[in-house]
């Protein structure tokens, strides 16, 4: 809540501001979260995904970047630490391109707490990258202006449209600066989406952050043997590319979400945003609720799933079924039979 | 007769900024705070001091409450100064930031305000207020304390004194109403955290509001002044009365004029003639259970015991004899 105040304090007085966060951080933020984005802050924030509690539980999940999913920020997702590094400096010229906040998601401990050799790029490359801050409104003693006025119905509904506007035109500020970064860096990182072996595939795998990896080991194995899968995976959520991930879906006819973190009582978030999108096309869209709290996806798991063509929409992977019969009763109001 | 009834024959060094005809009008007229509005004069008074000490070099950061509803609806706006608006309770932070990126430029000659109610202040920011206090933050914090949620319908805040009927705190039989507590003492828990200058003032002495926002804002590091501002509207008083009710605040002693630096109180306001508080509680309706056929009898006493306690801790009682 303070840190991220801290931040919308000094941006808004023409600074450029970053600061992070975590799971229960960012909900204790979270009207902090909306007031950035609805002020047009150019904040870029880390977010290390981790759970949210009841029950507390410190490891790795996206339900914390999935209760912001609809407060106007930018949200990229970092398969690599590398890719966490290079969005790190892509975010602030988005961000700044756009008037709008950039959240970049890390996955907690297999991102954050991993050790792995990256490239940093030094100040000065950076810096030829990255332009010095031009505001255009601050707080300014010589030009006084309010920032953050009350807005009434006449106008509210109009400053909501523009936002969602904006936020749509953003996916081509975000396609051009991970090409823009490509050329200076040499370096493939960002853009809106990742495609991994999806033009000839019969079944492509949609998914967002670092699980892509395991992924991608796993489908280079079975297609080693014959199989036909492809990875998608997501870098731009907010905005949400239909376009090019309409495209990169096309020759699918089967299609896996794997995703950590679902929506209690309806399902998967991210395998819905799919079926809608796809709701003209055959193909048939399952869902893969996994690495819960932590809890590791493995290889074996994710072989098991894929050759197994599960009947079930959606399948919460590595369920201990002998846990389930025993707590769950089915509720009953007492009346109904 | 004392020195408060001798209007304009004050001398200069008396006679409040807010009269001069160059007062900046820092909170122009056409807001829409409610006639007789203690918090639209505090914080006039209050910004125009600090405009002045600071050179014009003032940037504002404003909680969500009656001030911000009133001064700042869109496309409207009141403030001559730079001014945001960003939550309830994460105003002394946004001021950090302000503070931090205005000394990033090299402008540590702009002076950076928080200003809140008492609800933002003593409720819903106690926790970002506190770290302000404790890294010692470059920003002067200023609370308008009118003791209640006004601007949404008078619900209690830990700003509303002992006894006091708000909408939440009905009297109902032998139950007053807020007995629960006397309020938080803010600026108390402001001196606790020994920042280099603490004060409290009020709409009924400007004069005395004025010099010390003006000595605040150029002190470094972290300042809070707790401004006491009656309002008409959940007090239940005459439009009219707002100057003269905070004068009997004043003078009863319920609310005490001091001043603190580093954690130690280093002066106080004497009261010319103290009164006693009833003269204070009969003039407002949400005290107005505590006389009649059907008062508490030693109810008014609580509230007496209160202000004697203040009168003898700040040695207010310069112009009468303790007996």
């Amino acid at each position: 809540m303070g840190a991220l105040s801290v931040a919308i304090g000094s941006e808004a007085a023409g600074v450029r501001s970053y600061t992070a966060t975590s799971s229960q951080g960012l909900l204790y933020m979270a009207e902090a979260v909306y007031n950035a984005s609805g002020l047009n802050l150019p904040i870029v924030m880390t977010l290390g995904n981790r759970a949210i509690g009841a029950p507390i539980n410190i490891w790795n999940d996206h339900t914390d970047a999935m209760s912001v999913r609809d407060a106007g920020w930018l949200m990229l997702f970092a398969e690599t630490n590398q890719e966490a590094v290079d969005l790190h400096i892509q975010a602030f010229k988005i961000a700044e391109a756009t008037k709008s906040p950039v959240m970049v998601c890390v996955d907690g401990f297999i991102l954050t707490h991993a050790y792995e050799r990256v490239d940093i790029p030094s100040q000065e490359e950076v810096d030829d990258y990255l332009p010095p801050y031009e505001p255009e409104i601050s707080l300014d003693t010589k030009h006084p202006q309010a920032i953050g006025t009350m807005v009434p119905p006449e106008y509210f509904t109009e400053v909501r449209y523009l936002a969602h506007k904006r936020q749509i035109d953003s996916l081509g500020v975000i396609e051009c600066a991970g090409k823009g970064f490509k050329e200076k860096f040499g370096r493939e990182s960002g853009g809106l989406i990742h495609k991994y072996n999806t033009e000839n595939a019969d079944t492509i795998i949609v998914t967002m952050g670092s699980v892509a990896g395991t992924i991608k080991d796993v489908i280079d194995e079975l297609n080693e043997k014959g199989g036909k899968y492809g990875v998608l995976s997501i870098v731009s959520y907010r905005p949400f590319p239909n376009e090019a991930v309409k495209e990169a879906l096309r020759s699918a006819k089967n299609i896996i979400v794997v995703e950590k973190a679902f929506a209690v009582g309806i399902g998967g978030i991210l395998s819905q945003e799919i079926e809608l999108l796809m709701k003209d096309s055959n193909c048939e869209i399952k869902s893969v609720i996994a690495g819960l709290g932590g809890r590791a996806i493995t290889k074996p798991m994710l072989t098991e799933y894929f050759l197994n063509n599960a009947k079930e929409r959606t399948t919460f992977l590595g369920l201990k079924e002998d846990i389930i019969r025993e707590e769950y009763k089915p509720l009953n109001c007492g009346k109904c039979k | 007769m004392s020195s408060s009834t001798m209007g304009n024959r004050l001398s200069k060094e008396n006679v409040a900024f807010q009269s001069e005809a160059d007062r900046p009008n820092t909170l122009t007229s056409g807001h829409r705070a409610c006639q007789g509005c203690g918090e639209a004069l505090g914080a006039r008074c209050a910004i125009d001091a600090a405009f002045k000490a600071a050179n014009g070099k003032i940037a504002v950061v404003n909680g969500t409450g009656c001030l911000e509803v009133f001064s700042c609806v869109y496309p409207n706006n009141s403030w001559g100064v730079p001014w945001i608006h960003s939550l309830f309770g994460n105003t002394p932070a946004v001021a950090t930031g302000v503070a931090a990126a205005f000394h990033n430029q090299g402008k540590d000659d702009v002076r950076v305000i928080a200003q809140g109610g008492d609800g933002s202040t003593t409720d819903i920011g106690m926790g970002c207020l506190s770290g302000m206090f404790d890294r010692n933050d470059d920003v002067l914090y200023i609370c308008y304390d009118n003791q209640a949620y006004m601007n949404t319908g008078v619900q209690r805040s830990s700003a509303t004194p002992a006894l006091a009927r708000t909408a939440t705190t009905l009297p109902v039989g032998s139950y007053l109403g807020n007995d629960a507590s006397s309020g938080k003492n803010v600026p108390e828990i402001a001196v606790a955290h020994k920042i280099p200058y603490v004060a409290t003032a009020s709409v009924g002495n400007i004069p005395d509001l004025e010099r010390k926002v003006a000595k605040a804002i150029n002190i470094k590091g972290a300042k809070y002044v707790h401004i006491h501002v009656p309002c008409p509207l959940g007090w239940g008083f005459p439009t009219s009365e707002t100057v003269r009710i905070a004068r009997l605040a004043l003078k009863c002693g319920l609310f005490p004029l001091f001043e603190a630096e580093n954690g130690e109180v280093v002066g106080s306001t004497p009261i010319d003639d103290v009164i006693g508080v009833e003269d204070y509680l009969r003039a407002q309706r949400r005290f107005a259970h505590l006389f009649g056929k059907n008062a508490t009898p030693d109810a008014i006493g609580i509230l007496q015991n209160i202000a004697n306690t203040n009168i003898q801790k700040y040695r207010l009682s310069g112009g009468v004899s303790d007996d």
